[in-house]
């Protein structure tokens, strides 16, 4: 009985392994495997087994480390802002107020849009001599002449955080009030009533009980900073001082054609994301916050 | 000090009005209830005096200080919730020490009240535990410490009991009579729970569509309801009605099945309900004199007590309580039911009672056949 309930059980899993297996085991295994070779993109199947040369290629090289360093910079400022602003938009969300429907649907605006539209939006209104910011600045008397945000490259990571900032806050927004709205009104009522000031409140209640909800958003966030391409590809290209380890990776790939270095530097940067997921994971305890 | 008054508090969402010009004295140290159906407007009602609704209309004093305007955080009274509300990631004694922790208190003063407060309520051996440790009655008794510890003049209890089961509702009731003559505090209770009012109340506060209906001891509103509302509100089972009218001559009631009342006051002309509690009606045979008529539907045995259903020859369903044992009559068989003149109830067209107490020479009414 037990053995057949089992089986079925197999067999309910049978369609998700399968589809796990084509989307994401044999491409992760093939990734690691050309990791060892030297082979290029216009002939792949032209090869030989290299060792651990191309991984070695990878961290020899300082544009790798420059990304990295860009990468994990980019990250954790911006989850850092993204958390605040994020919790601090969703207590105000969390109130009941007139046109609190409106407003929430209004705030997802920026996270429904395509990266790469939000990011031209940004370069324009960003733009040194046309943009909005410098002519808004400008006309209040913060600058006597444009800046040009996107293409300083002492400035240009502090720009990429910034159109991060500003699309995925939203996305922080949502997971924190869910984890609002899951907190009873009679716990608040309760600590009202025996006199519990307002900072109290939300310092020993709200806080303590919201953090299950603002662990994995965090998480989520993080993981999805690591990775991140399409934002500084589409506002910076290849400028170095903004590049991300996912845009060197793919031009060791597809710029460069050298699948080998290319796969190398994707390994890398699989380990270097899996790593950082575990600490957190541990970190945060999301397992034993959730039970 | 900590008398409660409300003057002409009203409450309204939107163009719903909860709460329609309330005038309410509570009286320092005492147990009032608030008792009524589903909607009324008594947990409003209760929140209103916490501070916790503010309202649309009227004012709000406690211990003669006008607190209208006052936030519940400064109001100084402790309030039970139905849900306990409980913080959920807190252990027990940080849940009844909390609010304390910002009130200025030193360590051990706090330490001091906890533990006093865990002995009364027995729940000592508790205070590691997590509220979801808790089974429902020690979140309860948990609930009443947390207002017991800031030692509070006025305790508001918002239906505290009716997530419990039958045996610890009946012990908590006991408790928080005994919690009450101990600490000798205002409290005011909502329940929709007759047996609750009747037993905690020194006063009770009878609550429909958001009005007062009655305000009075427990025997005072049981003996002598005002209205049809609160007489079949409080009894179970509910007092019986049925319809009667004046005949021709304006000298007689008439009710089901040709059953008649001598009308000879004025007052009891006006009559169109007549009500009768169930504890008062006695089942003799059909063919007995000065007896209404019904059929025989079934009984319920709860052992200590039976309960008969008669419907009467004008489809009313009467119930009949008693302590002895009702003959067991086949279901569909021809019963009478009789009943003393004193035991009856007139409310006249606005269902307000019909005072027959205050005849000129009781008994006024006789059963005629």
């Amino acid at each position: 009985m037990r053995n057949r309930e089992a089986t079925t059980a197999w067999l309910f899993l049978v369609p998700l392994l399968l589809a796990l297996t084509a989307v994401a085991a044999w491409p992760l295994a093939r990734n690691v495997y050309f990791s060892f070779t030297d082979a290029f993109l216009d002939n792949p199947a032209d090869y030989n087994f290299v060792g651990f040369q191309n991984f070695l290629t990878v961290i020899e090289d300082s544009v790798f480390w420059g990304a990295v360093r860009n990468t994990l910079v980019f990250t954790s400022v911006s989850v850092l802002l993204e958390t605040i602003l994020g919790f601090a938009i969703a207590l105000l969300l969390h109130r009941a107020f007139a046109g609190r429907g409106l407003v929430r649907a209004a705030i997802l605006v920026p996270w429904a849009m395509p990266m790469v539209v939000s990011a031209k939006i940004w370069e324009w209104m960003f733009n040194d001599q046309f943009g909005l910011i410098n002519k808004g600045l400008i006309w209040l008397g913060f600058l006597d002449k444009g800046i040009a945000w996107t293409a300083d490259p002492s400035l240009i990571l502090g720009t990429v955080i910034f159109i991060d900032v500003w699309v995925t806050t939203p996305f922080m927004v949502l997971l924190i009030l869910a984890g609002l709205q899951l907190i009873p009104e009679e716990i608040y009522e309760a600590a009202e009533v025996s006199g519990v000031p307002a900072w109290k409140r939300l310092w020993s209640i709200t806080l303590p009980l919201a953090t299950p909800a603002i662990g994995v958003a965090v998480l989520f966030r993080t993981l999805d900073a690591l990775r991140m391409f399409d934002l500084s590809y589409v506002l910076a290209a290849n400028n170095e001082k903004a590049m991300t380890m996912s845009i060197y990776a793919r031009d060791q790939l597809i710029s460069f054609q050298d699948l080998g270095v290319g796969s190398a530097a994707s390994t890398w940067v699989f380990l270097i994301i899996g790593l950082i997921a575990i600490a957190l994971v541990s970190i945060l305890r999301l397992d034993r916050n959730a039970g | 000090m900590a008398s409660v008054t409300l003057k002409e508090v009203s409450k309204s969402f939107g163009a719903y009005d909860v709460l329609r010009s309330i005038d309410l004295a509570v009286e320092d140290g005492e147990f009032l209830v608030f008792v009524g159906p589903s909607g009324c407007g008594k947990s409003t009602l209760l929140r209103v005096i916490a501070g916790l609704v503010p309202v649309s209309k009227g004012t709000v004093s406690i211990g003669g200080n006008e607190v209208t305007d006052v936030p519940a955080s400064k109001r100084g009274v402790a309030f039970v919730f139905q849900s306990y509300a409980l913080y959920p990631h807190m252990n027990v004694a940080r849940n009844i020490s909390f609010a304390l922790e910002t009130a200025r208190m030193t360590k051990a003063e706090i330490g001091r009240r906890l533990t006093k407060v865990a002995e009364m309520l027995k729940i000592g051996h508790l205070l590691d535990r997590k509220p979801k440790q808790l089974s429902g009655g020690q979140r309860q008794r948990v609930a009443i410490g947390r207002a017991l510890v800031s030692q509070p003049k006025l305790f508001l209890f918002d239906e505290p009991l009716s997530n419990l089961d039958a045996d610890l509702r009946m012990e908590m009731r006991f408790e928080i009579a005994k919690l009450h003559s101990e600490v000798g505090a205002t409290m005011i209770y909502v329940t929709h729970d007759q047996t609750e009012a009747m037993t905690l109340a020194d006063r009770i506060v009878i609550l429909n569509h958001g009005s007062i209906e009655q305000i009075g001891t427990p025997r005072e509103l049981y003996d002598h309801p005002v209205n049809r509302f609160v007489a079949g509100f409080l009894g179970s089972p509910r007092m019986n009605f049925t319809s009667v009218e004046s005949d021709e001559t304006g000298s007689t009631l008439i009710g089901p099945d040709g059953f008649k009342l001598s009308a000879n006051h004025a007052s009891v002309r006006q009559a169109v309900t007549l009500g009768i509690r169930p504890e008062a009606l006695e089942i003799v045979s059909s063919d007995s004199s000065n007896c209404i008529k019904g059929i025989f539907e079934r009984v319920e045995d709860l052992g200590y007590e039976q309960i008969a259903y008669i419907r009467l020859s004008n489809n009313t369903i009467w119930t009949v309580r008693s302590a002895g044992a009702i003959p067991a009559y086949d279901s569909g068989s021809k019963i009478g039911l009789r009943w003393k003149s004193e035991d009856l109830y007139l409310f006249d067209g606005k269902d307000q009672s019909i005072r027959i107490e205050s005849f000129p020479q009781p008994p006024a009414i006789e059963v005629v056949r």
